[in-house]
This record gives C-alpha cells, sequence and structure tokens, in this order.
C-alpha cells in the first residue's frame, strides 16, 4: 500500500468518529505568510518546549530541599563542605549522572534564548504595528507571557542555592521588604520567617515547574489559538491586501518548515550548551548570606533591573517614624510597574492618539510610522543604558573605566540618551520616507554619468519596477485628528484639556512626507 | 491632500518563478539525496551520541584549539545530541524549500465583526437572559450574592497565613549581646586585638555555645567585618570612637541597601564596596556611604575586650542590621 493510500485510512478513521474532515481540510490548507521577522516568535515557542523536555529530564534528580548536607560526591574541591540538598543534587546532576551537566546548560541556554526571542519578537511586533486591531489582545497577553518569563527566568536561576543564586534571592527579599506598610509581612509569609529560613527553596520549585509553566502552557495556546484564528498579518506587497492572506498552505509546506526548524533550535541550543559552559555553579560554592563574588551579575534579561537598582539616588525618607526607600521602591517597583503598564496599554494608547479604530492586517514600515518607531528606540535607549549599568562592574574592570564614571554616565544618561533618540529615530524616519518618495519619483541611481553637449554632467536614473513603486506607496497617511476646543456653537467642550493633549498628540503623530500618487508621475512624465 | 490622489497601482501577485527541481527530474533527485544525506548525517549524530555515553569515559579530558581542555564524554553527548537534532532540521527544511510545491497561495480573511443581525439577536439574548433570571429587578439577590462572592474569596486569603509567622522582635535584633565573644569564621576561636594587623579585615561571628547551632539565619544578620586601622586614620565622632577598640572597629557585613555581603575593601582608600550595587562605605567615618544606591551607613558594633583580652561585644548593635523595612525605625 502506498504511504498516500495509508494516510487516507488514517484521515477516514479520524473522520468517522469526530467529524472532523470539514474543519480539518480547511485546516491544512491554512495559508501563513513567509518572513524571517515571522520565526522570531516560533524560537521562543521551541525553546519553550526545549525547556519543558530538559527540565523534566533535571526533576528526576533535583532535590528541591534547604536541608543542610554535607556533600561527599565526585565533585573533590567541595568535598566535606556543608550545604543545601539542592545545591548538593545539583552538583550531582552535574557530575554524577550522564549528560546531566548537558541537560543542565542546555535548560538555562534555552531559557536565555527564549527570553531573547520573546523580546525579539516582541520589537518586531511592535516596530510593525502588529499589535493594531483586532490583535490588541494578543499583544497584552504577550506582554504577560514576558513578565512570567522574567520571574521564571529568575526562580529557575535561584533554584540551585549557590552563592551567586542566594545573592539574588537576598535582594528580592530586600525588594519585597521595601513596600510600604505589608513589606516586612509578605516577606515573613514568603520566606516562612526570617531571611533565609528552610522553606523558600521548595516554594519557589513547586512555582517554578508547575504554577508558572502551567500559565505560560495556558497563554502560549490562547496567543497561538488567536493567530490562527485572527490569520497571521503580512508585510505589504504587490497582490497582498487588509483582504487576503498570501503565504504557503500549512500542509505540506509550512509543517516541514516550521517542524525542522524546531530541529534547528534544539540543535543550536544543543550545540550552544556542548561547547559553551553556562552557570558553573560548582565555581560559587554553596549559598551563606556572608559571602559574595565579586562581579555579581543577574541573567541578561534581568540586568536592566539590577542597572536601575544600581544606580538609583541613596533616598530614604522617614514619615512618622516610617522607613520609605525610594532607592529600592523606585527602580524596582515604580519604573518597572510604569514601563510594564504602558507597555501592555501601548495598542490603546496610540488608537487613541490617531483616532484609528479599523481593523490591520497589513504591516506598517516602521519608517512610516516615525512616532511609533521613535518610541520603540527611546525605550531600547532606556534599556540598553540600564543595562549597561547593571555590568557597570564587568565594564569597568574589561575597559579599564572607573565604575564611578560608569555610574555617573547612565545616571545623567538615562535622562538624556531615550529623548535623543527619540529625535533622531524620528528625523531618520522621515529622511527615509523622503528617499523613498525620491525613488519613485525619480528612480534609482545607475551611478552612470552622461556628459551633456553642454559640458554638463548628470547622472542616469533608471525608472524602479511598478512592485517596487507600489511597495513604498502602498502604505496610508492619516491626518491628524481635528479636534476642536469649541463645538459648532462655540461652547467649549467637556474634557477640553484631554481633548487638547489628543490634538496636540495627533498632530506630532500625524507628520509625513507626502507619499507620491499617479498624479505626481504624470506630472513628472509630462516635464 | 494625499490622501485623496490617485494611489500608485497594484501590479497584483507577482508571477511565480520555477525552480530548476520543478523543471528538471535530474535536479530533483539530486535534491532527495541531498535531503538523505542530512538525515543520515544525523543518525551519526546520535550513533556519536551513544558512543560517547556508553563508551567515553566522564573523567576524560581531551585538548581542542580555543577552546582548551574539555571533558570529552560531555562534548561528545552534546555534539552528537546537536547533529542529531541540526540536521533533521536541517533536511526537512531543505525538502520543504527543493522539493514541496512553493506556489503562493492567497486566502480571503473575514471580517470578525459579525453580521448587524447577528449582533442585535446576540444583545437580545443577554438582555433577555439577564431579564428572565430577575438579575436586574432582584435587587436582594443581587446584593447577597456580591457579598457572598465578595466574602468567599477572603477563605484563600485567609488559608495563606500560616506561610509565616508574623514579624515580631526577632526581626530587629541579632545575637550580638553585651559580653558575647567574637569568634574566627571559620575555626570558632576567640580572638584578641593583638591577633588582627593594621591594615587587614577578618570576617568574625558571634560565639555559640555549639558552632553547630549556627545556621545560615543567624549569619544573615550576625556577620561582622573587623577592620584594623591606626587609630589616627579615623575620622569619628567620639561617641563613635570609642566604640572601637585600639583601631580596631566592627561594621555589619550586611549590606544597608539590599542586604548583600559588603565584602570589598580597599585597603589604600579604605572604602568598603557591595559588589551587588555598588554602594562605597568610608570605613574612616564610621562607614558612611560615599557612592552608591544605600541610604545608610553600616550598623557599627560597639566592641572592647575581657580581662584576658578577648574581643568581645560590650552592647547590641544599637539600630536593626540589613536593608531597610518600613517599621524598621519603631
Amino acid at each position: 500500500m502506498t504511504v498516500e493510500a495509508k494516510l487516507g485510512q488514517v484521515a477516514n478513521y479520524v473522520d468517522e468518529r469526530t467529524g472532523a474532515a470539514a474543519f480539518l481540510k480547511k485546516s491544512l490548507r491554512k495559508v501563513f505568510p513567509d518572513h524571517w521577522s515571522f520565526l522570531l516568535g516560533e524560537v521562543a515557542l521551541y525553546s519553550f518546549v526545549i525547556l519543558l523536555l530538559s527540565g523534566t529530564f533535571l526533576t528526576f534528580w533535583f532535590d528541591p530541599s534547604m536541608r543542610e548536607v554535607v556533600y561527599e560526591g565526585a565533585y573533590q574541591p567541595l568535598e566535606g563542605v556543608k550545604m543545601s540538598a539542592a545545591y548538593a543534587s545539583a552538583l550531582d546532576i552535574s557530575f554524577e549522572v550522564r549528560g546531566g551537566l548537558l541537560m543542565r546548560q542546555i535548560h538555562h541556554w534555552a531559557a536565555l534564548i527564549f527570553m531573547a526571542a520573546i523580546v525579539a519578537h516582541l520589537l518586531r511586533v511592535f516596530f510593525t504595528g502588529a499589535f493594531r486591531k483586532p490583535r490588541e489582545g494578543n499583544w497584552i497577553i504577550g506582554v504577560g507571557l514576558l513578565t512570567l518569563g522574567i520571574v521564571e527566568g529568575f526562580l529557575g536561576y535561584s533554584l540551585p542555592d549557590d552563592l551567586l543564586s542566594g545573592t539574588g534571592i537576598r535582594i528580592a527579599e530586600a525588594i519585597i521588604q521595601a513596600i510600604p506598610v505589608v513589606g516586612s509581612y509578605l516577606s515573613y509569609f514568603a520566606f516562612g520567617g526570617v531571611f533565609p529560613g528552610e522553606l523558600f527553596i521548595p516554594r519557589i520549585y513547586i512555582v517554578h515547574v508547575l504554577l508558572l509553566p502551567g500559565a505560560f502552557l495556558a497563554l502560549i495556546t490562547v496567543h497561538l489559538m488567536l493567530v490562527w484564528y485572527q490569520k497571521h498579518t503580512q508585510y505589504p506587497g504587490p497582490g497582498r491586501t487588509e483582504k487576503n492572506v498570501v503565504g504557503y498552505p500549512l500542509m505540506p509546506m509550512y509543517m516541514a518548515k516550521a517542524g525542522g526548524f524546531f530541529f534547528i533550535v534544539f540543535g543550536v541550543t544543543a550545540f550552544l550548551a556542548a561547547v559553551a559552559s553556562i552557570n558553573p555553579i560548582w565555581l560559587y560554592g554553596p549559598y551563606t548570606p556572608a559571602q559574595i563574588s565579586a562581579g555579581s551579575q543577574p541573567d541578561w534579561y534581568m540586568g536592566w533591573l539590577d542597572g536601575l537598582v544600581r544606580m538609583a539616588p541613596p533616598i530614604e525618607t522617614y514619615f512618622f517614624g516610617y522607613t520609605v526607600s525610594w532607592n529600592i521602591l523606585i527602580p524596582g517597583l515604580i519604573i518597572p510597574g510604569i514601563l510594564f503598564t504602558g507597555m501592555a496599554l501601548y495598542p490603546f494608547i496610540e488608537s487613541w492618539i490617531t483616532g484609528d479604530k479599523r481593523e490591520h492586517h497589513l504591516l506598517d514600515r516602521p519608517r512610516n510610522a516615525p512616532n511609533r518607531t521613535a518610541l520603540g528606540a527611546m525605550s531600547l535607549t532606556f534599556m540598553m543604558v540600564t543595562l549597561i549599568n547593571g555590568g557597570n562592574d564587568l565594564i569597568a574592570t574589561h575597559f579599564d573605566l572607573s565604575i564611578n564614571q560608569i555610574m555617573w554616565g547612565t545616571r545623567f544618561g538615562v535622562f538624556i540618551l531615550p529623548p535623543l533618540a527619540f529625535i533622531i529615530t524620528k528625523r531618520l524616519c522621515l529622511s527615509l520616507q523622503r528617499a523613498d518618495r525620491e525613488l519613485v519619483l525619480h528612480g534609482r541611481e545607475t551611478g552612470r554619468l552622461l556628459r551633456m553637449p553642454s559640458g554638463e554632467f548628470v547622472e542616469v536614473h533608471e525608472p524602479i519596477s511598478p512592485e517596487k513603486a507600489f511597495i513604498l506607496t502602498s502604505h496610508e497617511q492619516l491626518p491628524a485628528l481635528e479636534l476642536p476646543a469649541v463645538d459648532a456653537r462655540g461652547v467649549k467642550r467637556a474634557g477640553a484639556l484631554k481633548n487638547k493633549l489628543r490634538a496636540r498628540l495627533s498632530n506630532a503623530n500625524a507628520v509625513a512626507i507626502p507619499k507620491v500618487s499617479t498624479e505626481d508621475l504624470k506630472e513628472i512624465e509630462s516635464h | 491632500m494625499s490622501s485623496q490622489l490617485e494611489p500608485i497601482k497594484d501590479p497584483g501577485l507577482p508571477a511565480h518563478v520555477h525552480r530548476k527541481t520543478d523543471t528538471d527530474p535530474k535536479a530533483a533527485d539530486r535534491a532527495e539525496r541531498q535531503v538523505a544525506a542530512m538525515f543520515g548525517i544525523s543518525a551519526l549524530g546520535t550513533v556519536l551520541l551513544i558512543i560517547s555515553y556508553i563508551f567515553v569515559p566522564d573523567d576524560l579530558f581531551i585538548f581542542i584549539p580555543i577552546m582548551g581542555n574539555q571533558n570529552a564524554h560531555q562534548l561528545g553527548l552534546g555534539l552528537g545530541m546537536a547533529i542529531a537534532l541540526f540536521f533533521i532540521g536541517l533536511g526537512a527544511i531543505h525538502w520543504a524549500k527543493t522539493l514541496m510545491p512553493d506556489q503562493e497561495v492567497v486566502m480571503q480573511r473575514h471580517e470578525f465583526r459579525s453580521p448587524e443581525e447577528d449582533r442585535k439577536a446576540f444583545v437580545d439574548t443577554v438582555k433577555e437572559g439577564v431579564s428572565s433570571s430577575g438579575l436586574g429587578r432582584r435587587s436582594l439577590i443581587k446584593r447577597s450574592l456580591g457579598a457572598a462572592l465578595g466574602l468567599s474569596a477572603l477563605s484563600p486569603i485567609l488559608l495563606l497565613r500560616d506561610l509565616g509567622p508574623l514579624p515580631g522582635p526577632e526581626q530587629k535584633m541579632t545575637n550580638w549581646k553585651s559580653g558575647t565573644y567574637l569568634v574566627t569564621d571559620p575555626g570558632d576561636r576567640r580572638i584578641k586585638a593583638s591577633d588582627l594587623e593594621v591594615g587587614s579585615v577578618a570576617q568574625v561571628m558571634p560565639e555559640f555555645a555549639d558552632p553547630k547551632d549556627r545556621h545560615l539565619d543567624d549569619i544573615a544578620k550576625d556577620a561582622l567585618l573587623l577592620i584594623r586601622l591606626r587609630p589616627a586614620e579615623f575620622n569619628l565622632e567620639p561617641d563613635r570612637l570609642a566604640m572601637t577598640h585600639e583601631g580596631i572597629i566592627a561594621f555589619s557585613k550586611i549590606c544597608s541597601h539590599m542586604g548583600c555581603a559588603v565584602a570589598l575593601y580597599e585597603q589604600t582608600t579604605k572604602h568598603l564596596l557591595c559588589p551587588c550595587h555598588q554602594s562605597t562605605f568610608d570605613v574612616t567615618r564610621a562607614a558612611k556611604v560615599i557612592f552608591g544606591p544605600a541610604a545608610r551607613p553600616l550598623p557599627q558594633l560597639d566592641i572592647t575586650v575581657d580581662d584576658e583580652g578577648y574581643l568581645i561585644a560590650r552592647k547590641p548593635f544599637s539600630e536593626p542590621v540589613g536593608p531597610s523595612f518600613w517599621g524598621r525605625e519603631k
């Protein structure tokens, strides 16, 4: 029997028991647009699967207990040292379980790749405007996944209970304690008493391996179902409209490519784990609150937070005898809270400014949304400056600088550089729009110079293809909202201040270089 | 307005360009062999993994240029797995790109907004449901249900109460009492002033009857740093100077910012630096914060010696050690 005939039998078997033929037929022909940037989310998804697989392997040997034991394992330098059972079992996984170290390193590398892929995917979605209606809900789920990812990653590298991870937990405890009024209570509940106690590792273990992965699974499922149901966005191009999807069908092209890509991501992660050591906990030693290693660093996705905490001014206030640690609250809770809330609400903020309540399935080229792109560049700059300060000690030793210089540089930089990035990016976007206009009107430069009979030199321009001209001009240019301060009868409108703000933002947002129209081209031809 | 001008026309989907494998059966056969070769390499990867698992001892180190000495067992397992997985993926993608139909397909989108009559019918159904249940009219039910639901949400909060005790006085206390001996860590030996040379630093702990009773909870607040300077180097208020002994000054080692161990001491500048967030404390001025995010100096312990010359604490800490919290000053 041929493969086709066998598969036909399977399909028949399934349909006779579920009646799913109509649905599956449609689903298997579902069209997915193709672009490299659509793979970023896939990398995140596959890394998550790798995390589940490698993490399950680790749970077979890991002992999430803070019970004190004396180490008598294969790693000689720690022979006879008192440590927690959690740390001892992490050492056993690294040195006595065959393939255990490989799995630990796959797990850690996959976590770093997972977070990097989420951030890259988020940037792609942001800069191309893929979060616009009807995908605002999925954007919020994405922001939720990012937040959970940061927490899950932190809990994960806290579990081995080595010196570095214990230091991270100590800092987390200080942040909890700094919460006004209830901080001490929350800290006592989290740790079962004073820090570090004997309950924290078992507690975060169950959060790390059950609670949060469950939340991830649920959110990722909804995230993907929405992508499936709402269909993927696509880049603008000839034949692509708001009303269609152009791409390859799920079966067989997309299945083979996406399935193959999973193995590529897994293979690359395994390669990194094979050749590049990560989190060598045996070098740090067991956690004790009285010790620390120089150059203590969190994983990269926490670096910006640590950098913010480092650059905070030493302000603590006392009111009615109660202590408020602004030096911890502002960088540790308030700024991250504002940033993540603002990020989650951004789709609604943008549509409030543009007044655009329509569905969008065609992506923007970033230059055609200068304000959004500039805002993104501004946020990225903020993150980069804080991340640099998060590694100020290592940067200082590697580049022979003083920590104080880097700290003061970033303290000022965090205020000056992001707005500067906004202005420069907006200018760049408008210049690129101008270049697009130039290209459509006058064609591309060929590099061929002609000498005119008059002696003048000119460069020959060649017209660009109709496809290219269409891509460069197919975007929309929305006018600013008209929000007069008074209504038709001359009466001041309600919420005048809000309207004024909206009008100003809308005006600033509508700045654009007029795109080329057919009339412009005709006029040029007639010259 | 440019939006009213006629935009440039959509030339439509570009014509499909055939690949070599679509037109030339030889090229297609070659592609098939390439895909099979990649799957073959993957199989070799798995063989390498099996050999490494079974035959390569886990204490065998080999020298590899650039990477230096590597554990052969670990490297073989990892590379085997990487090759096995990577080439399955590469083969599948090469297969898709060369041999599967690559004609782009157009699918129409459906509008998410339902037709008006459906929307209206939906709203009517909801209204009908609400009114037939009497939720709108029977306010007693509505209110009592709201109160019951709200109250029931309290039970999970209440049930989590036993996660930990309420903060008590231990939050502000350490094991340093009047007359507690300072002992070395590790070693638990009492120390004399003469054990500490000028310019040196030592970490000490309060003496326990049985050092085995000292747990991390104790270390987390008891850890103490001793630094010995020449008495003339101090720049202290008289009451703080009185807390030192022959140039030996004692600070809590737990950072007043976020509780890390303040472990870096610069002998030339006499600064203590916390490696976590770079808070810097000046030892000569009672650990005054001179840089970084810490808002308070490190608490200083009042030390002296007993009759035999062993260092002891004269008094407990006068303030809680470690990071700030709401009721710290109370």
